[in-house]
């Protein structure tokens, strides 16, 4: 189990240095050219597994960039990733509770009433069409003209990219159910409430964990490109607005692996609330 | 029990039944014409090739199909009525037991729905699961159990709210022969224990002469019945019954039923 995996991770860093010494050998060999010397090829590794401003960094320069952010900082300084990354993380809850929770109210509404069946759908994917990097800022922007400004804005951006797959999970999860399950619960006489208590929401719960887990990556992605506009607020997102601008590839290397680190993360939460759910359902097998 | 001469009450009544599909390549007629009266206490079988409406006729029975010509009556009303005041317990092909509820569990599904108090649940639920013999499994879960089992109960769920009627559906055509045999027996004690009505709908002919009082024959398109047999076998009925030539003379006229029908097709 552990060589495959460790196989694949050493091979992915051995073309990464490989990457990071070809991509970044030109600076060096400008640099070299500006001051009239040769460069030796030992010279080229030191010299380009250690710039500043790489164009590609090297995975050791990355992993302190983390390092630095996490643990050499204090939590509360504009310089710790985790600050930024709990700015981050609690838009992306507080956007991925409102959509997959309202994800959950629309599939309900899909499953029980004809109309909504029949319209809801098409909208639900039209709006995924829509580029998110052009809704993002007429958000915010519209948002702060009526005064809500802060987490909200970009929880509503990160709950418009995270309600769609649950929408789609629990439609197709209320509607499991086989047609004998539904003759037998009518030979019960039972009401539509009961009908989906005891039998819809309980047979379309492997189908929810399914949808949280792809809507909470969707989450984050989100609260991120919310942050983008917001620029000075914080956030991982700023961290690599703010990288880009002034050309720190570091930065903006380790503000995408604590996005990668959180995400994978939140979707191994859910993974470990699905396992414990579904076994004491007796469906874990 | 020797009541079964006197003159019984009937509890589900058929008149000029008919029942038609109308489909894109025109009307289907699942049933035309069917006359049946039932009285308490009988165990009525339905055979016939498929398509001749056997499972048709049970499910306009249980309200689940609303019959298009006709009358019909359950229990002095009309059937949809006794589906609402619960008249009757159903059983599918497939147990379809919930996986995610124990045996128990799923027993006490139709309770909790019709609002037995939680006492009363687990007392009913005790008794069902020692009327199908399965004291003892209520904590499993249904993947802990043979298909057989699961089947049993699936019975003991419809048995459970205790309602005068039971409707089965091939209850036993997914089952190998042996178990088949062996839950036919079971379920003919259950039948004199509890003295419930029972219609049954099945495609084996041995089963359907073991089990029944009256064996209703019937053929497809248009899904009618062609033969009522009234069976002149004892109630009391060991498997080596199967061998008797009372059995084999009405197995031997159901399947003449059968032809028949088929006959006036070709």
């Amino acid at each position: 189990m552990l060589v495959p995996v460790l196989t694949v991770l050493s091979v992915i860093v051995v073309l990464w240095y490989g990457a990071a010494i070809w991509l970044n050998a030109q600076w060096t060999y400008d640099q070299a050219a500006r001051a009239g010397a040769e460069v030796s090829f030992s010279e080229l590794l030191a010299d380009t597994l250690t710039q500043d401003r790489p164009v590609l960094p090297a995975p050791h320069q990355v992993a302190a960039g983390l390092w630095d952010g996490f643990f050499a900082q204090k939590v509360t300084s504009k310089r710790s990733l985790v600050y930024h990354g709990w700015i981050t993380l609690s838009a992306t809850l507080l956007g991925f509770a409102i959509g997959s929770g309202a994800g959950i109210v629309l599939a309900v509404g899909i499953v029980h009433n004809r109309a909504m069946d029949l319209s809801v759908m098409p909208w639900a994917i039209a709006s995924q069409t829509i580029p998110i990097l052009a809704i993002a800022p007429m958000v915010i922007v519209v948002l702060a003209s009526v005064g809500v400004t802060g987490i909200l804005p970009k929880a509503v951006i990160s709950a418009y990219l995270s309600f769609f797959p649950v929408v789609v999970g629990m439609a197709k999860g209320f509607r499991s159910p086989r047609p004998m399950q539904l003759d037998q619960l009518r030979t019960y006489n039972a009401t539509r409430a009961q009908t989906f208590w005891k039998l819809r929401f309980p047979a379309s719960l492997p189908y929810l964990f399914a949808s949280l887990k792809v809507s909470v990556a969707a989450s984050l992605v989100g609260a991120i490109v919310g942050e983008l506009p917001a620029g000075g607020a914080g956030g991982l997102g700023a961290r690599l607005l703010s990288g880009s601008y002034y050309g720190q590839t570091i930065q903006i290397w380790s503000a995408l692996f604590t996005a990668a680190i959180l995400a994978a993360g939140l979707v191994m939460i859910i993974g470990a609330i699905e396992k414990a759910t579904l076994r004491r359902m007796g469906m874990g097998g | 029990m020797e009541a079964g001469r006197v003159r019984r009450e009937t509890v589900i009544e058929a008149r000029n039944l008919g029942l038609t599909f109308e489909t894109n390549d025109g009307p289907v007629h699942a049933l035309r014409d069917v006359s049946l009266s039932i009285g308490k206490g009988e165990f009525v079988s339905f055979i016939g090739p498929s398509g001749c409406g056997k499972t048709t006729f049970l499910r306009c029975i249980a309200a689940l199909e609303a019959p298009t010509a006709g009358t019909l009556s359950v229990n002095g009303m009309s059937a949809d009525a006794a589906r609402r005041a619960r008249a009757y317990g159903y059983v599918f092909q497939a147990a379809g037991l919930y996986p995610w509820r124990t045996i128990a569990g799923n027993i006490r599904l139709p309770l909790e729905i019709m609002g037995f108090s939680r006492a009363e649940q687990a007392e009913r639920v005790e008794k069902v699961l020692s009327l199908v013999d399965l004291e003892g499994f209520g904590r499993k879960f249904p993947w802990q159990l043979s298909g057989g089992m699961q089947q049993r109960a699936s019975i003991a769920r419809a048995l459970a709210f205790d309602a005068d009627i039971l409707l089965m559906d091939e209850p036993f055509g997914a089952l190998d022969e042996i178990v088949r045999d062996r839950l036919n027996e079971a379920l003919l004690k259950l039948w004199a224990r509890t003295e419930k009505t029972i219609g049954f709908v099945t495609h084996s002919i041995p089963e359907a002469v073991y089990l029944s009082t009256k064996i209703v024959v019937m053929s497809p398109r248009p899904g009618r019945i062609t033969d009522v047999i009234e069976s002149t076998l004892p109630r009391e009925r060991p498997l080596d019954i199967r061998d008797s030539s009372a059995f084999i003379a009405i197995a031997h006229r159901v399947r003449d039923g059968l032809r028949a029908g088929q006959g006036d097709e070709e």
